[in-house]
């Protein structure tokens, strides 16, 4: 096994482990701070496959994690209130149910990410970097001005939604379910990197009109990476959605987008496990900085700096000790 | 809805729009010329804002505090240049969003910290406030209309600058072909300083202008920021005509389509039903606006360079 | 007469004011390398961006294969059989050898680009990769990355990525540009033998290679084409000597 193969696995059983001891000593809220990471990580390994594997640059992916939240939202406070969200033509209710809502916000996320990126991808660089935050702001501000669903004070769902045999308000059994998507998330993510499209949305990153030249459109494998990547940010917003048991456009906040990509950077662009790393860290420090100062942005931010400015290539980089993460 | 009331809508647009127009000069110049996407545009913005209320707080004076947001801005953008900025030109747009987005960061807790969690206060000066009657009896803020007229005046300075004076000669050149304006010997890592320092002055302008109208706290400056990058993108990146443009077309989208909307929608619609309706999709009407343009022309109005 | 494999039927391009096309019609037959040359400026960059797609002609039609191509996309041109080189290597710096030569046996072999299989895995693309690897001399640096290859090799691999693509036709954007007189020697051999694959529309400065490998050339100054015709009959072409080689003698 690589160097980079040893780190991840470490991440992954330590990611395993500190909640498992957590809930051996009885100290749920470590629990749901793993939680929190698994969930944030899985968002990272969404907008990876399009900022790592495909080189775009999405200041925007709040919008897919809002809307994964938003279906989460709407489906379970017309379950709670037991008014169905539609009746004509046909009838459509509510529910609690964790794999359906799931299913309408990969399905809810991946239509929003067809829209936008085919919108967005007629441009690159940077248009592409500011249509993508556009977007985003665009749901923003949606969501504050539809009322219907709380606007700007966001919905509340009083009990978390069910899975089949898991009782989801136990932290451990909830952080289980988490765990298993993002471990789904991350097969699936070296599948793709690995195949024949991610090679090809690879050499499309690097050479666009190689791509062409061998009969395939830099734009569709764009979109393709586009579309799987808003898909599993929009789960992972479901899930938090249901982690914190409320929705708000928050959400949808251009600040989100923006710690998304801070998760992969710090982590180390491309790389399977960089979004885990990145998480990781990001709550760790939010936990441990956030405990020694109320100002401990300034620090995360002075961090990120010099991460940028000196430590191209992240954590698993600088551990690693290969800048270059494709291969 | 009276005419009255639609001219003075029209207004209220024309005025976001040359503000707006004051954010957008600047990134659009400091992309045109040295290529950087800026994200800590808007904490120019904030920093303007906050200096002209501690000042106008400490001197009553209005006038010294405009100053002060210009000077104070101006300043915080040569440091940020020098410090951060230069060595993020020759990076990928990746590395400039995250360090400018770490700069956001750094700028609004450490304005936070200084000045606290609540909102400021800037007063519009008493020779400034209160309504004048406009041609056809219509009554509007006077300081609304100066806001239009400094920002007209504004753009009309920076056309003269950019087509009249020598450091606009060199911004284009700087456009066009960096090796060009070195191999003539202009200092280029100074005229980057003083195009960043320019383009943060406007900001940190139009920062304390708004400021006396809305309140002055921190994170005021990115949904404005988010906004001028529309601008840009509508208008085209690295023209100063299409940010105007731009400017002034979202401005006017914005606040009209507030207005008519709603007004639209209860044409077919009970009241209340189109006043949300109305509303909730006027909140999204620039970015749809945004979208056409780019169906239409990917490159913006004005747009010639691919980027 | 044989039809022609490739063929621009009177395309005309402008720029403004600019003719970089003005009326060009050659063709390209089966087994015969044809040359393009002509000064800097005189429209073979456009001409080719017409031929493979990258620019549409204001006027006239392309045609491959018998079939008009004209508004048929790069990519899809690209399906079809219609390999090109690059004048500066376009290659997928960061991955390896045998990634970028897999890389072009992927639409070849037809079908749908698998999300699941991992592209390296499978040994028809391997085969097809080597395959080209091996005719370009570059099979035993295939784990090499790209980015560390000299700049002659990058040129053989832009060649075997273009063999990948089991192409009916060769357009090649100066292969010999960069190579070194003992580089431009082995391309010329190589280039010789590649014409039993797939006719070669190449558009290339070297004129020892040109003289040396084409069966026809065409010459082309300020849009037009001006002349047609064998080695000798260019050679003897006096409107070809006032207006090209003249200039560069």
């Amino acid at each position: 096994m690589t160097r980079e193969g040893w780190i991840n696995a470490a991440l992954y059983a330590g990611l395993l482990a500190v909640p498992l001891w957590a809930w051996a000593t009885d100290e749920p809220f470590t629990i749901t701070l793993a939680t929190r990471v698994a969930i944030l990580a899985l968002a990272g390994v969404g907008l990876n496959i399009a900022l790592g594997f495909g080189g775009l640059i999405s200041l925007g992916h709040a919008a897919f994690f809002g809307i994964g939240g938003y279906a989460m939202g709407i489906l379970a406070s017309h379950a709670q209130s037991y008014t169905p969200l539609m009746e004509t033509p046909f009838l459509i209710e509510g529910t609690k149910s964790m794999p359906v809502i799931w299913l309408v916000a990969i399905a809810a996320s991946s239509l929003a990410a067809l829209v936008i990126g085919a919108l967005s991808l007629r441009t690159s660089g940077v248009y592409f970097i500011m249509i993508t935050l556009a977007f985003g702001q665009m749901f923003y501000f949606f969501a504050i001005s539809w009322p219907a669903y709380g606007g700007e004070d966001g919905l509340s769902i009083y009990v978390r939604n069910g899975f089949p045999g898991v009782n989801t308000l136990d932290p451990i059994q909830f952080f289980a379910l988490t765990f298993v998507l993002l471990s789904l998330a991350l097969w699936l993510s070296a599948r793709l990197a690995a195949s024949e499209f991610g090679l090809a949305l690879g050499a499309a990153r690097q050479s666009p009109q190689r791509v062409e030249t061998v009969g395939l459109s830099p734009f569709r494998l764009r979109l393709t990476a586009f579309v799987i990547s808003g898909a599993i940010t929009g789960l992972a917003g479901a899930l938090f959605a249901d982690l914190n048991r409320f929705v708000s456009p928050t959400m949808f906040s251009w600040q989100l987008s923006g710690e998304l990509i801070v998760f992969i950077i710090l982590g180390g662009v491309g790389r399977l496990f960089g979004p885990v790393a990145g998480a990781a860290l990001f709550i760790t420090l939010e936990h441990v900085l956030g405990g020694l100062s109320d100002y401990w942005h300034v620090y995360l931010g002075l961090l990120l700096l010099v991460v940028v400015l000196f430590a191209r290539g992240g954590i698993i980089g600088l551990l690693a000790g290969r800048r270059v993460a494709h291969d | 809805m009276t005419a009255i009331l639609f001219i003075e809508q029209v207004l209220n647009g024309l005025q976001f729009g040359v503000m707006l127009f004051l954010m957008a000069a600047g990134l659009t110049l400091v992309f045109g010329v040295m290529g950087l996407i800026n994200l800590a545009h808007g904490s120019l913005y904030m920093v303007g804002a906050f200096a002209a209320a501690a000042v106008a707080g400490a001197t009553g004076s209005f006038l010294l505090a405009l100053i002060a947001a210009l000077a104070a801005a101006a300043a915080a953008g040569a440091i940020v240049e020098l410090v951060v900025i230069r060595r993020l030109y020759d990076r990928d747009h990746l590395d400039q969003v995250l360090a400018t987005f770490a700069l956001i960061l750094i700028f609004s807790e450490g304005t936070r910290w200084i000045f606290g969690s609540f909102p400021l206060f800037l007063d519009i000066p008493d020779y400034l406030s209160g309504p004048v009657t406009l041609p056809g009896g219509i009554q509007y803020p006077l300081y609304r209309l100066t806001l239009i007229a400094i920002g007209l005046v504004i753009a009309g300075g920076l056309f003269w600058l950019i087509s009249c004076t020598r450091l606009g000669i060199r911004i284009r050149a700087g456009e066009s072909d960096r090796e060009m304006i070195a191999a003539l010997g202009v200092d280029i890592s100074r005229l980057y300083t003083v195009v960043f320092a320019l383009g943060a002055a406007l900001a940190g302008l139009a920062g304390a202008l708004v400021g006396a109208i809305q309140s002055v706290q921190v994170g005021m400056g990115e949904p404005v920021l988010i906004l001028a990058f529309v601008v840009i993108v509508i208008g085209g990146i690295g023209s100063i005509k299409g940010a105007l443009v731009g400017a002034i077309l979202v401005g006017l989208t914005d606040t009209l389509g507030g207005l008519l909307l709603p007004a639209l929608f209860a044409l077919f619609m009970d009241n209340s039903a189109a006043q949300t309706t109305g509303s909730a999709l006027a909140s999204m009407l620039i970015y749809i606006l945004m979208a056409c343009v780019l169906v239409w022309k990917p490159q913006g109005l004005y747009g010639a360079r691919p980027a | 007469m044989t039809d022609p494999v490739l063929a621009t039927r009177d395309i005309t391009k402008s720029f403004g004011a600019v003719r970089a096309s003005d009326g060009i019609s050659i063709d390209l037959r089966p087994g015969e390398i044809h040359a393009v040359i002509g000064p800097n400026g005189a429209g073979k960059s456009t001409l080719i961006a017409q031929i493979c797609g990258g620019l549409r002609p204001d006027s006239g039609t392309v045609e491959f294969l018998g079939k008009d191509i004209t508004s048929l996309s790069g990519p899809a041109r690209a399906q079809r059989g219609l390999a090109r080189t690059f004048q500066i290597s376009a290659l997928a710096m960061e991955d390896t050898v045998l990634q970028n030569a897999v890389l072009g046996a992927l639409k070849s072999r037809g079908g749908r680009l698998g999300y699941f299989r991992p592209a390296l895995g499978q040994s028809n693309l391997r085969e097809a990769a080597f395959e080209a690897l091996h005719r370009v001399g570059l099979a035993d640096q295939a784990a090499v990355r790209t980015a560390e290859l000299s700049h002659g090799q990058r040129r053989q691999l832009e060649v075997a990525v273009a063999l990948t693509l089991r192409p009916r036709a060769f357009v090649m954007d100066e292969p010999m540009a960069g190579m070194g007189s003992e580089g431009s020697r082995q391309m010329t051999q190589f280039l010789d033998t590649l014409r039993q694959d797939a006719p070669i529309l190449l558009v290339e400065h070297d004129m020892d290679a040109v003289f040396a490998l084409a069966d026809r050339i065409s010459v082309l100054v300020y849009g037009q084409c001006i002349a047609t015709g064998s080695v000798a009959e260019i050679r003897a072409n006096a409107d070809v000597q006032a207006a090209y080689l003249g200039q560069d003698a």
